[in-house]
């Protein structure tokens, strides 16, 4: 590592550390999604089984995914959108509780969620046998009520448990943006409304996108809701034809088609965009505002607010506190501390991992030209939009295949069996977890890092700086709040992950969702609700901590700036 | 001396190996320290792992009892998803010993796939009857539980819901309810329906019950007989083991109210016999830990387990002369459908087509 050979070498454009460092991250991430095309492309798939699908039941899955996508996209933006805004530009009183409050539904599995609403929404529930009650009515034919296990009661679980993803990147883009801008436009005589419409909004939509794509991934690859409520989307047809049918092929060919659409959508808004550039053209970085908001003004804003709050979280929570409180003995009773150790453990290694790998990847298409690498790293961020088992299928057959080799050389070098050395172990979940979460991280940094004036990289250049250490110096810092909300979001969704966790995991090893899941598939949600109470709770510390760093972020630049 | 099943010494004979002894001492030691089971595993031979497709929790007991007979240690993976596609990626480095299945499907598609082994136990087959295992020892069914129908006590006449084939009576209009059609036990269901009637009789079959259907198919077992309860139905399709499960549900008591509710009638009992499907065992082809997981199916099949197997769960015992428990018997005789469960599960592609093609779900 001698600096004079570094610069010289830079000069012939010998490719960097980061551009090869960047290809070989690239590659294993990459490697299990390209094990799924492998999958779909090589496995003997049913003969004739697309062109049953597509007489039967293709259709309706397009159909009904596409409403659910659509249904939750409208329900995630307008609750996370309208919250982000009022938090990050108005002042009221309540504001500040209310800012961290309205994340914590991201810490409530959707199932969760559709189990609660179920059993009180139902026609035995508590809310239909008080209408009875009162109207006396006596059968479903006397009234009608909506029902919760459709395709609206989908939408309105999964836009409840989702819209965080919205609210956190909008709301950072929100406050990050500079008064400038909004103050220019008061002077030129627009309503705070028509600058929210036509300066914050477009100015926050690469990060409002960012969210929302999240939002539409999991969206795709829920199925302990759609499998609840019966609602028959592409997710459901992928495990009907894996075990229906026996063709793990067709489901990798149906979760591709699935990522096609995704990738296709994420594509068009890029376009769309037109190579805009989002971030500030001063250095002079004055924060907005704030609107003072009228006691009218204050309590709709609390009602609106409060919504996504009360719904999202707080009556699935006593509900669940309910039940935690009438059977946490049994709990226990099944070594709960270990189980929960398991969960944290894995849960924080994997979001460091993540938010490490993320801004690697991040930051090497910052510096690098490559087309390569930039494809690369494209790849790397989809593993979010393909469904948890089949994700966990593409995770096995590279780890296995690594294993069997170096069991192979090492019997023919060394004259013994190494065995399989990653597969089923917690090597292989973590694994697991970085590609399926990488998206979070590297969607954050990206978003963070287009803020960033390149400007600021090329004075840094200018003063001999290498790559490395302006990461250190000058994004890093930047970055911060970024980098804390990907590690956050990947942490929570570390704790909540089920499908992969359950088919890579090592023997009698459990977490605390897959302990929940044991029981809540033998239709005892009750039985294990302290644990997922307890899922719940571990993701509420993070994410109060996240809010406070993301405010004091903010105070302290205002301070300083 | 290591046995384990993840590492195994074959030569140790340093004119064999071309890489100096202490690089490989040091690569042993560094696989030891990676292979997160195989160092736990080296210093216990007396193991046998399963990959598990059923909650540990209703096996556990049995498990314990066998450690405790045998002093085999019992270690489980267990998941709905992708355990045969990790035990054909692990190929034969895999760690699995052997499979537990709750569906006949499944061990089919592991029998399709070719990741099992025969086995030829004296003891097991005397264990368990013929029509309950497969020919060449490459599955054996532990348990069996029957899919009957619930149906409501006030509102459903002796002589009505008999048969399968009644589902698509006109008299069972909107007074039908049934979890998805492509739920596992459903698509067997159905695959037994083709195994007797053929295809074609099947589809209408079908299309007639999917237009008696009181609701959109939904829910599991257990809700149509609160749906029963409710009166939102008069019939409903479920295993019989839900039925123990509501009587005896002393956490949530107004499943009590749903049971009460109901009485189980068992289709065909008067003729071919009601279906019934198994909970099974495989031992996988690369197994390191054969013998032990032989035992492990003696033990399983044999009487002891058998009794407590059954009684845990309300299924059936398969060991002929084993009772099943009180409960389970105050229900009615079962007369279970002596069709080859084999044949049944390659018919299963078949009929989850079928309820693709008459839109059950919809």
């Amino acid at each position: 590592m001698n600096q004079r050979s570094v610069s010289r070498g830079a000069r012939r454009r010998r490719p960097s550390v980061w551009t090869l460092g960047g290809l070989l991250v690239a590659a294993c991430v990459a490697a299990p999604l390209l094990a799924v095309a492998y999958l779909a492309v090589v496995g003997s798939g049913e003969p004739g089984l697309w062109s049953h699908l597509a007489a039967t039941v293709l259709p309706d899955y397009a159909a009904t995914s596409l409403q659910l996508m659509l249904g939750v996209a409208v329900g995630a933006l307008i609750l996370g959108v309208t919250c982000a805004w009022l938090i990050a530009q108005c002042r009221f009183p309540g504001r500040q509780v209310l800012a961290w409050a309205l994340l914590l539904p991201l810490a409530m599995p959707a199932y969760v969620l559709a189990y609660v609403y179920t059993d009180a929404l139902e026609y035995a529930g508590p809310v239909q046998t008080w209408l009875r009650a009162q109207f006396g009515w006596r059968s479903p034919q006397d009234y009608w009520f909506p029902e919760i296990r459709s395709l609206g009661g989908a939408v309105a679980m999964l836009s409840l448990t989702l819209y965080p993803y919205v609210y956190l990147l909008a709301r950072t883009a929100f406050q990050e943006q500079s008064a400038c801008l909004i103050d220019a436009g008061r002077t030129l005589g627009l309503s705070p409304w028509q600058s929210f419409l036509r300066i914050a909004l477009p100015m926050a939509r690469p990060a409002i996108v960012v969210g929302l794509a999240l939002v539409l991934m999991e969206t795709l690859n829920d199925f302990g809701t759609v499998d609840f409520f019966a609602v028959p989307t592409f997710t459901l047809g992928i495990y009907d034809v894996w075990h229906n049918m026996n063709s793990s092929a067709g489901a990798a060919q149906i979760a591709l088609v699935l990522l096609g659409l995704i990738v296709l959508l994420i594509v068009l808004e890029r376009r769309g965009r037109h190579d805009q550039r989002y971030h500030a053209l001063t250095t002079r970085r004055r924060f907005t505002q704030a609107y003072c908001l009228s006691r009218r003004q204050t309590m709709l804003a609390w009602f609106a607010c409060l919504t996504p709050v009360l719904l999202g979280f707080l009556l699935p929570a006593v509900v669940l506190g309910g039940y935690a409180l009438r059977f946490y003995p049994l709990t226990l009773q099944h070594g709960y501390w270990t189980i929960a150790g398991n969960s944290l453990t894995l849960a924080a290694a994997s979001a460091l991992a993540a938010v490490a790998i993320g801004l690697f990847l991040a930051y090497g298409m910052r510096l690098s030209s490559s087309g390569l690498f930039r494809s690369a790293a494209r790849v790397a961020g989809v593993g979010y939009a393909i469904p948890g088992a089949v994700l966990a299928v593409g995770v096995m057959i590279p780890l296995a295949a690594l294993d069997n080799a170096m069991d192979a050389l090492s019997e023919s070098m060394l004259g013994f069996n190494t065995g399989l050395l990653l597969s089923g172990t917690l090597v292989a979940v973590a694994y697991g977890y970085v590609i399926r979460f990488l998206a979070l991280p590297l969607g954050a940094v990206e978003a963070g890092l287009g803020r960033i004036k390149p400007s600021m990289d090329d004075a840094a250049r200018t003063l001999g700086i290498r790559p490395g250490k302006r990461l250190a110096r000058i994004h890093f810092p930047l970055l911060r709040g970024s980098l804390l909300a990907a590690m956050l979001l990947v942490f929570v969704d570390g704790m909540k992950e089920l499908p992969m966790t359950v088919a890579l995991r090592p023997f009698n090893y459990d977490t605390l969702a897959t302990f929940v899941y044991q029981y809540a598939s033998d239709e005892m949600l009750e039985e294990s609700a302290f644990a997922a109470l307890s899922i719940v709770a571990v993701g509420i510390l993070p994410v109060m901590m996240l809010s406070r760093a993301i405010s004091a972020d903010r105070t302290r630049r205002e301070s300083s700036g | 001396m290591i046995t384990s099943n993840r590492l195994s010494v074959r030569q140790l004979d340093p004119a064999m190996n071309p890489l100096p002894r202490y690089v490989r001492i040091l690569t042993i030691a560094l696989a030891m320290l990676l292979s997160g089971n195989g160092f736990a595993a080296s210093h216990n031979d007396q193991v046998v792992n399963l990959y598990s497709l059923r909650q540990p929790f209703l096996i556990a007991p049995m498990l314990a009892a066998f450690t405790e007979a045998t002093g085999i240690k019992v270690n489980v993976v267990y998941a709905k998803q992708g355990i045969l596609e990790r035990i054909k990626a692990e190929g034969r480095n895999t760690a699995a010993d052997a499979v537990l299945s709750v569906d006949i499907g499944r061990l089919n598609a592991m029998v399709a796939a070719g990741v099992l082994q025969g086995i030829q136990s004296d003891a097991i087959d005397a264990n368990i009857p013929p029509q309950y295992r497969h020919p060449d020892g490459l599955w054996f069914g532990l348990t069996t539980r029957a899919r009957v129908f619930f149906v409501s006590k006030d509102r459903v006449g002796e002589d009505e819901f008999l048969t399968y084939e009644s589902l698509a009576e006109p008299y069972a209009k909107g007074r039908i309810c049934i979890r998805s059609g492509k739920n596992v036990y459903n698509v067997s269901l159905i695959a037994a329906m083709i195994a007797h009637h053929g295809e074609a009789w099947t589809r209408d079959w079908l299309k007639n019950v999917k237009a008696n259907l009181a609701r959109r198919p939904q829910g599991n077992d257990r809700a149509q007989a609160k749906a029963i309860y409710e009166g939102v139905c008069d019939v409903g399709v479920a295993n019989t083991y839900y039925y123990g499960k509501m009587q005896t549900n002393e956490k949530k008591p107004e499943q009590k109210q749903w049971a009460d509710a109901i009485r189980i009638v068992f289709p065909n009992h008067d003729g071919r016999g009601t279906h019934v499907n198994v909970s099974g065992i495989g031992v996988t082809q690369y197994a390191k830990n054969r013998d032990n997981a032989i035992r492990l199916i003696e033990f399983l099949s044999g009487a002891q387990a058998q009794r407590r197997y059954a009684a845990d769960n309300f299924e059936y015992p398969v060991k002929p002369g084993v009772a099943s428990d009180a409960r389970v018997r105050s229900w009615g005789r079962l007369n279970p459908d002596a069709v080859d469960l084999a044949y049944v599960a390659t018919l299963r592609t078949a009929a989850s087509k079928l309820v693709d093609e008459v839109r059950f779900d919809r």
